[in-house]
């Protein structure tokens, strides 16, 4: 497993205290769903199947959180045991270091929180802005 | 094993589909044994261990799993098989319904029997019956030499791009499956060239290519579309089934319809049946037409997608239809297909009779007698002047 470095730096610093609601670099679809709302039953492929991978990028997937993770990015020692066990990829890295979270893909499960020996991780309650 | 054409072989029906199976060579067989379909399994099996066959069998410890891996497999990108019967074919039911709604061109051999309970090893068309709203397309042969060619023609059928839904395709478990006979083969190079290489859609081994297969389809998704493009596919069945067949006729002299109609055309009263009992109707329709009465007979070949529309041509002028069922749909107003049939008639003016028989479950015999009892009832409500009861007639039960 790769971190894609390039694509951390790019993103600006994550404020001190709580981690900003990140949006991932979008990229264009592979195909055009803009209009997949209206799509009929001759628009899909067969059998639901979806053909393109990590098309999660498209879609906020966070929606269901209740709690949010937090980082203080000063304890954080670059383990990286938040970014293996994170069941969504969304520990952002910048540097070896836990830095933010990819707030529309975090579904607020707690297991980086859990997993992090330095406590460099914590759970808050989401406020919806 | 190359037979000329014109050699007629001596076999079970379960040696023919397994003949079938070998000549259509599939890339994976997924399967386990039951009575009355052990046959297929188990003479496959020797194939794949004699090395007549490339396929990859996967033994498995259940139909459910049978099912499951076939679905795997048949996701993966290789053209699948699988062979079942009854209790077995209940235990895939969850799975089945996920073959069809992932359009994944399986084909099934599905030997009828009874379902338990009371545990009963023989012949009804209960378990494929039930099975009719799964979403799988359903041909039912009559005899050894149709189910040798429906299990060829169900791989055209379901692979087709029109379609690409799963088949079964059933015959009448020891009437068919057990006892021998009469059988003309194609060489394997004609099955191989007939149903060409496998094109798999968005395999998921296709690595350079990956894809989901399966996925949740979201809190308030795309699941109704999809339900109707499923119900899109079998439409467009209907013109593919008789296209392959029409095809297949050219390769092998065997005409094939949607149904099976015989000395229809002036028939005042009709019989429609499914399965091997056809050959002993055909047989009380001559003995009939002989003694001067107007009958005739239809058999049910596709019954998903149900030809509906060339139902009610066949059988529009016919004052009074009996429907023989070879399984009960409890609470209903008769068997599974005397409701099709029924339904299918419906638009008709003037409107045929349709009375509903319930026979041979779990085996019961059906005597040319009991077939001959049929056809006089509908005789005598041909004549009366006003209708008859729609009341379930049941044919061989013994007397209280």
């Amino acid at each position: 497993m790769t971190v894609d470095k390039k694509a951390g730096a790019k993103r600006p610093a994550p404020p001190k205290k709580r981690a900003a609601r990140r949006t991932p670099a979008k990229k264009k679809p592979s195909w055009d769903i803009s209009d997949i709302d209206q799509w009929g039953p001759e628009r899909h492929e067969l059998g639901a199947t979806i053909v393109e991978a990590g098309n999660s990028v498209y879609n906020e997937t966070g929606g269901w959180r209740s709690m949010v993770p937090e980082i203080d990015v000063a304890k954080c020692d670059g383990c990286m045991l938040c970014y293996f066990y994170c069941p969504d990829a969304s520990i952002i890295v910048e540097d070896n270091k836990a830095t933010g979270i990819d707030l529309e893909h975090c579904k607020g499960c707690g297991i980086c929180a859990r997993e992090c020996p330095t406590k460099a991780i914590v759970m808050k309650i989401d406020v919806k802005e | 094993m190359a037979v000329t054409q014109p050699e007629i072989l001596a076999v079970t029906g379960n040696e023919a589909v397994a003949e079938a199976m070998g000549q259509i060579d599939p890339d994976v067989v997924c399967a386990y044994p039951i009575t009355p379909q052990t046959e297929v399994v188990q003479l496959y099996a020797q194939m794949v261990a004699d090395g007549r066959v490339s396929t990859e069998f996967v033994t498995v410890e259940s139909e459910h799993s049978a099912m499951s891996a076939v679905i795997g497999s048949a996701a993966g990108g290789a053209r699948t098989m699988t062979a079942t019967s009854s209790q077995g074919f209940a235990l895939m039911w969850e799975v089945l319904f996920v073959a069809a709604s992932y359009r994944l061109p399986v084909v099934m051999t599905t030997v009828n029997r009874a379902l338990s309970g009371p545990i009963n090893i023989h012949c009804d068309h209960s378990d494929t019956m039930g099975g009719r709203d799964t979403g799988w397309i359903q041909l039912y042969g009559e005899n050894h030499q149709e189910a040798y060619d429906n299990c060829i023609q169900g791989v055209r059928i379901a692979e087709h791009m029109d379609v690409r839904l799963p088949v079964m395709h059933m015959y009448d478990g020891y009437v068919i499956s057990g006892a021998i006979g009469p059988l003309q083969m194609l060489t394997k190079e004609q099955v191989q060239a007939f149903v060409g290489p496998y094109r798999a859609v968005n395999p998921m081994l296709d690595t350079k290519n990956p894809v989901t297969v399966g996925p949740f389809d979201g809190l308030h998704g795309w699941y109704f579309e999809h339900k109707v493009a499923q119900n899109r596919a079998m439409d467009r069945a209907f013109k593919v089934i008789q296209d392959v067949a029409d095809e297949y006729a050219e390769l092998s002299g065997r005409r094939y319809g949607l149904l099976d109609p015989y000395r229809l055309d002036d028939a005042e009263i009709a019989i429609v049946v499914v399965g091997s009992t056809a050959g002993t109707t055909r047989m009380i329709v001559d003995k009939l037409r002989d003694r001067g009465v107007k009958a005739g007979m239809v058999r049910v070949r596709v019954f998903r997608p149900f030809p509906h529309e060339e139902f009610a041509q066949a059988l529009q002028h016919v004052k009074v239809v009996g429907v023989m069922d070879r399984a009960d749909s409890f609470g209903a107003q008769g068997g599974p297909v005397f409701m099709e049939i029924r339904s299918a008639l419906y638009d008709c003016d003037p409107r045929p009779q349709v009375l509903p028989f319930i026979y041979g479950l779990g085996g019961r015999d059906i005597f040319p007698d009991n077939i001959e009892q049929a056809f006089a009832e509908l005789e005598e409500a041909a004549r009366s002047k006003g209708r008859a009861s729609t009341g379930r007639r049941y044919l061989n039960l013994r007397k209280d």
